[in-house]
């Protein structure tokens, strides 16, 4: 355990609904019994890790995005600013030029290509990143406003927050989005190593290739959780056989625990099978790593 | 012909499922349009042959004729989402950074950056084992999701049902609450929301209701597992009769619906019991509320 | 009065179109002159985002008093037409443009 450098995991999954925030609590619960451990939660839209935490909040601060403002005294309604956005974040109605904060990437071509330089960036808030502690445990989540689309912004500030304060912790754990889209990549681009969590099912199959095809083209290590093992059939377990993938653990199907889920418990002291499981994910991760130090 | 829409706001509620049984025990009455394009798994349970498919190009993307290149660097200096990397003394577009906002072509001195439409993946008409269509699509890796892609799939599937003389389209919502789902509701006679018994089900199902009300949609919800936490469901059903959504049913945690699943059938196929009637008698209800508006 | 409906057709038989970002036409009624006009959004269908803004931009310029439309704006595009005098009624989708022009008449037609 001395020198190691400290590893980032992100626990991810093709599809919503198979266990990631459930995975991801209980791992950075487990880990904090023993040792400093950041669970930052990267789903920006539906953050729901925060949910099963009791902790301090200990810093607040807003995500910000740079947008246009449009100052009409010196606007000459030329046009060109609405011309140029492409996100149509930037209209003209009449002698008004309105701004679309939601619809706006931060690209700077309107303000920077106006001639008058009637249309300065000004920084606005997207929504509220949050700090809290409990124990070793820092938990960090970013929850965007309402009608805010763009999540990668504040993915990839909530993950230099969590860096630049707590980038010494042995354990940093991203909350991923779910999916395989734009979020999920910026979520998952820089970590040492992905947790895929699934369920034995067809669906939860289908998804699983999609994901390993994601985490394959970014060139990422990673292992398969499967949860709720014991429904559905045995195809998850031969298609990472035949893919070589490692299998980490298989979290029991069981309703005790969708019960404790589903009003926001950990699970992991009241199932003995799951602390096992997290300890059989955790040896896996920590012998990746010594492997990588020889 | 009426447009039903359902939708969760939470992944994993069951909703894809309870669709694709709404979708059998519709039979040839019914177009299939899934727009959870994000996790297309209906069509797992549909049988579907993939009769037409097309590609399918959503938003755009910067690209650099090489040989009109003059290397000034003004393209990186000023993109923002450092999609422009140099590579043997050469400027690239890294697509997955870029968002195609057009800023460097707009400035390029050569004028050798133009934005080509991206390629986000397919798109698909298929025949069902219900005697009826589907239209279906395919994300690339990195591509997006979008409202753009979801018209185009309901779009497709309202064309068929009048062709055909349908009379429902049935539309697999996608997730969130951002422009894909506006751009799923946009046009529906009625929603079918799924929900959980669990704090994060209940705290989706509020966000996403919040939009149907503004679209002056009518809506029924079914609660998914709902023995799996009493309270909270007692909360849901409250919450319900607070904003006059119908209350279609309760379903119970269940594992035949998986087992359903796993031989790629519905539960209205799988079970013949209690299950069976309760989505029947859900499906019912839907068509009954539809046809009312 | 000038008025506005969003429609997937381009005559008075045609059905309002329910979206109003991604409407296929606009088709304007002058009642002055008693004509009928049609413009051709269809364009829009290419965008991935933004379409209810650029429906708008579209509106705004021909000016209308009245806009008939389904389900109605959404968020974005609500915002815009507050710029716009125009009164906006929606919940007229599955009928006709005749129909729904009727309606309004009568006063039947929900206001946003």
């Amino acid at each position: 355990m001395i020198n190691r450098k400290p590893l980032k995991i992100a626990i991810a999954s093709g599809k919503g609904g198979t266990g990631k925030t459930t995975l991801s609590t209980n791992l950075a619960a487990y880990i904090a019994e023993q040792q400093e451990v950041v669970l930052v939660d990267l789903d920006v839209e539906e953050p729901n890790s925060g949910l099963f935490f009791n902790g301090e909040l200990i810093h607040e601060e807003p995500n910000l995005k740079m947008i246009p403002q449009w100052d009409e005294s010196k606007c000459t309604l030329c046009g060109i600013c609405r011309k140029v956005c492409n996100f149509h974040a930037v209209i003209q109605l009449g002698p008004t030029i309105v701004v679309f904060p939601q619809l706006c990437h931060s690209c700077y071509a309107c303000s920077e290509l106006c001639p008058e330089n009637a249309l300065p960036m000004i920084p606005k808030s997207t929504g509220t990143l949050k700090d809290f502690r409990s124990g070793n445990l820092h938990f960090i989540e970013s929850r965007m406003d309402v009608g805010e689309e763009q999540a990668v912004p504040a993915i990839s500030k909530t993950k230099n927050y969590a860096a630049g304060k707590y980038g010494n912790a042995n354990f940093t754990i991203y909350d991923s989005p779910p999916g395989t889209s734009c979020p999920v990549i910026e979520a998952v681009k820089d970590v040492d190593f992905v947790i895929l969590i699934t369920e034995p099912t067809p669906f939860g199959l289908h998804d699983l290739r999609l994901a390993v095809e994601t985490v394959r083209a970014l060139k990422k290590p990673f292992g398969v959780v499967i949860n709720r093992y014991g429904i559905g059939n045995d195809e998850v377990i031969e298609y990472c056989t035949e893919e070589d993938i490692p299998i980490l653990a298989k979290i029991a199907n069981s309703r005790k625990i969708a019960g404790l889920y589903s009003s926001g418990k950990l699970i992991y002291n009241e199932v003995p099978e799951v602390k096992t499981a997290l300890q059989e994910i955790l040896d896996h991760c920590l012998k990746m790593m010594e492997g990588e130090h020889k | 012909m009426k447009e039903i829409v359902i939708i969760s706001g939470k992944g994993g509620t069951g909703k894809t499922s309870l669709t694709a049984a709404f979708a059998v025990l519709g039979g040839s009455d019914v177009v299939v349009a899934d727009c959870d394009v994000d996790a297309a798994d209906m069509h797992l349970l549909m049988n579907p042959d993939f009769d037409y498919t097309e590609d399918f190009y959503s938003g755009e993307l910067a690209f650099i004729e090489q040989s009109d290149c003059i290397r000034c660097g003004k393209c990186k200096d000023v993109c923002r989402f450092d999609a422009i990397n140099i590579k043997l003394n050469r400027f690239f577009i890294d697509p997955l950074s870029c968002e195609g906002c057009g800023y460097c072509a707009r400035i390029c001195p050569a004028h050798c950056i133009r934005n080509k439409e991206r390629l986000a993946g397919q798109w698909f008409i298929s025949n069902i084992k219900t005697g009826s269509f589907m239209v279906h699509a395919r994300l690339g890796i990195g591509a997006e999701n979008s409202g753009k892609l979801v018209a185009k799939v309901k779009n497709e599937a309202k064309e068929i049902a009048l062709e055909e003389r349908k009379d429902f389209i049935l539309v697999d919502g996608s997730p969130g609450i951002g422009c894909p789902v506006v751009s799923s509701l946009s046009g529906a006679s009625f929603v079918v929301l799924v929900t959980e018994p669990t704090v994060s089900g209940l705290h989706d199902l509020k966000r996403v209701y919040e939009l149907v009300k503004k679209f002056n949609i009518k809506a029924g919800c079914i609660i998914n597992k709902a023995d799996i936490n009493p309270v909270k469901c007692a909360e849901i059903a409250q919450y319900l009769a607070e904003e006059g959504i119908v209350h279609l049913a309760d379903l119970p945690y269940d594992e035949s619906f998986t087992k359903a699943m796993t031989q790629g059938q519905t539960i209205v196929e799988y079970d013949h019991g209690f299950l069976k009637d309760l989505v029947t008698d859900s499906w019912e209800k839907v068509k009954r509320l539809v046809c009312e508006e | 009065m000038k008025i506005a409906f969003t429609s997937s057709g381009t005559t008075w038989e045609s059905i309002i179109d329910p979206r109003f970002g991604r409407t296929e036409y606009i088709v304007m009624y002058d009642e002055e002159s008693q004509e009928l006009s049609v413009v051709d959004n269809s364009s829009v269908k290419n965008e991935a985002h933004g379409a209810g803004t650029a429906t708008s931009q579209r509106i705004f310029e021909l000016q209308p008093d009245v806009l008939i439309t389904g389900n109605g704006p959404g968020d974005n595009a609500s915002a815009a037409l507050k710029h716009i005098k125009m009164k906006i009624l929606v919940n007229a989708h599955d009928l006709t443009l005749r129909q729904a022009y009727e309606q309004y008449k009568n006063g039947e037609l929900k206001e946003q």
